[in-house]
């Protein structure tokens, strides 16, 4: 590097190249994350150019906001069981793929056209939410035309005079969209675990099976242990993601901006989105803005925390 | 990350080495424990696999039925190969939605993958005071959700009298793919040679030359991976189109992108009760992703997951 360091124009260059991409993201994303701080503190409707500040008007507000607090306890429980179930789901599957060979060799044998099997799994993720929300709209459909009631009609589980309304019943309304999440999700970490577990090195395994160690035992005495990290980093982009939920829960459910029937699937995204655009609170949206910052911060933390281990370098 | 790769003769070899060490009993059992496992290991992949494939062959298959044929019954085949909804749904607004996407992003991919990588390139490559703090602060936007920033954005482009133009989306969407981008670029830059870069340096080549003729083809398999991951991103967006890009009056024109587009086919079908329509519309929508998929789907799988572990 010591001819680049001394060479001439070296300052000039370094400038030129940082200007324009630290302008663009100063302005558009840095400069509004800070901005949203700044407004929750006001009654700022969005529409006029002035307003007052009010302190933690808006946030006492929202402790007394029953819409708000139900979003909160749907957005715990997607925390609590997208994570938990989307990597309960890859986990098994990537062993399955990785160690459910025919072969003998203590469970390091993968099954034949895994490659495959990857290819299919992974793809719901480069589908966009808005094709998601369409297409489990048509499979959630209250009449025999949705995928789902026309299945168990034909089953002989469902009663072809009274289908279920799936979207619309305010007990099941949550957990059809986790379904889809756990859907969309299960490809991407299944590949993820499966890459990590092909990094494991294979002396490991045969010394496990010297030792007389079955599969099950392979699996939770040392793949798990030595998987931990990406467990890890899952569970915490599982939990940002459950924190989110705006496309589906606004495009798939009832109500402006979604959340119905009558609150039943309300996030706080959804509540955010309809108090700034359509009641005109954008004060108010920032303080909600700013709460699900903090969680989502808390959370990361705790996940990290609470799921350290010693790490295993190989 | 290494793969380890299992070459042909070496299953065989373990067998023998196994058999070796002396455990028959144990041997045995696990071959049969093998056999069951593997059986019941493709039985439960297979299912999974169906769980993917049904919903999406169903949805496609419905674009060619009629809509009574639709709600009528799930499981039908269709009748007869109705055609028609794929251009009565392209003329309802998805070929123009393709239209504003692509011309989106004909400018907003090359533009971040030029910016991304002159900042990755100085942040990688030039130690300078302040170094450090630009990185971090360049890659701790993707840390947090879109949705803290979107009332103050949504203002910040108004104020800049952008709201609903291409230039605006474009600008916005060059600058949230930036974390991304200048995280991955910076990796990449880290690892090219710096022999190759002396070299033309003391040819007596500037800086500026140097990035885009010698470190830029080097730096290609990297802006190759990091170029269909933003692809995939800024075609999939949702949230910041449907802020950014409403009519402000009723003389706007709609510029929406696809995915908005396809959510407000939703809402219009759904009066209209032209379900085909809706159906033929997402199939045009998801062609495009299939064969970047199918094409790519190698460095899709490495890139997005090597993002994810780092």
């Amino acid at each position: 590097m010591s001819h680049v360091a001394n060479s001439k124009g070296r300052g000039g260059f370094i400038a030129g190249f940082l200007i324009l991409p630290l302008a663009l993201y100063l302005t558009f994303v840095i400069w509004p994350y800070v901005q949203t701080f700044g407004y929750s503190f006001t009654n700022w409707t969005g529409q006029s150019p002035t307003f007052d500040f009010v302190g933690l008007d808006n946030y006492s507000a929202l402790m007394k906001d029953e819409v708000f607090r139900g979003a909160l306890l749907h957005n715990l429980l997607l925390l609590v069981f997208v994570p938990t179930i989307t990597i309960l789901i890859s986990l098994f599957f990537a062993f399955m793929l990785n160690a459910g060979g025919r072969g003998g060799a203590g469970g390091v044998q993968g099954v034949r056209g895994s490659a495959l099997y990857k290819v299919i799994y992974f793809f719901p993720q480069v589908l966009s939410l808005a094709i998601l929300a369409v297409l489990f709209g048509a499979v959630y459909r209250s009449d025999e035309g949705g995928l789902l009631n026309g299945f168990l009609t034909k089953l002989g589980l469902v009663d072809p005079a009274h289908p279920i309304e799936w979207l619309n019943e305010p007990n099941f309304v949550l957990w059809c969209l986790l379904l889809v999440v756990v859907w969309h999700g299960v490809g991407f970490y299944l590949v993820l675990f499966s890459a990590a577990m092909q990094s494991i090195p294979k002396d490991i395994y045969e010394a496990a099976l010297l030792d007389g160690a079955k599969r099950a035992q392979t699996f939770f005495k040392v793949t798990l242990p030595l998987l931990w990290d990406s467990v890890q980093t899952s569970a915490v982009y599982l939990g940002i993601a459950a924190m989110d939920m705006f496309v589906l829960v606004s495009t798939m459910t009832s109500g402006q901006f979604g959340g119905g029937p009558d609150h039943h699937s309300e996030v706080m995204a959804t509540v955010l989105m309809r108090n700034f655009l359509y009641f005109g609170k954008a004060g108010y949206a920032c303080a909600m803005g700013v709460v699900m910052l903090v969680l989502t911060l808390i959370l990361s933390a705790i996940t990290l925390r609470a799921t350290r281990r010693e790490h295993v370098e190989f | 990350m290494t793969t380890v790769v299992k070459a042909p003769g070496e299953a065989a070899a373990e067998k023998k080495r196994a058999s070796a060490t002396g455990h028959p009993r144990g041997k045995r059992k696990s071959g049969s424990d093998g056999m069951v496992l593997n059986v019941f290991s493709h039985g439960f992949l297979a299912v999974w696999g169906i769980l993917i494939i049904l919903p999406l062959i169903w949805l496609v298959l419905g674009s060619f039925k009629t809509d009574v044929q639709i709600g009528e019954s799930a499981l039908s085949w269709p009748a007869n190969w109705h055609f028609d909804a794929f251009p009565r749904a392209w003329d309802k607004g998805i070929g123009s939605y393709f239209a504003n996407t692509i011309i989106v992003m004909v400018f907003s991919v090359p533009l971040t993958m030029l910016l991304g990588s002159m900042a990755a390139y100085v942040l990688a490559r030039y130690p300078f005071r302040g170094n450090r703090p630009i990185y971090y602060f360049f890659v701790s936007g993707a840390m947090f959700p879109v949705f803290l920033a979107l009332v103050p954005l949504f203002f910040m482009v108004k104020r800049l009298d952008m709201l609903n133009t291409f230039q605006g989306l474009i600008l916005v969407y060059v600058a949230y793919s930036m974390p991304f981008t200048v995280f991955f670029m910076h990796s990449f830059f880290r690892t090219l040679p710096t022999a190759v870069h002396e070299a033309a340096v003391i040819d007596g080549a500037s800086h500026t030359r140097i990035f885009f003729q010698v470190m830029m083809p080097m730096a290609k398999p990297g802006l190759i991976s990091v170029g269909i991951f933003n692809v995939l991103g800024q075609w999939n967006q949702y949230i910041l189109p449907s802020v950014l890009m409403q009519p402000q009056t009723g003389s706007d024109p709609e510029r929406y992108m696809l995915t908005q587009g396809l959510i407000q086919l939703q809402y219009q079908m759904g009066y209209e009760t032209d379900l085909p329509v809706l159906f033929a519309g997402v199939t045009i929508a998801m062609i495009p992703m299939l064969v970047v998929y199918l094409s790519f789907q190698r460095q899709i799988q490495a890139g997005l997951t090597s993002a994810t572990l780092k």
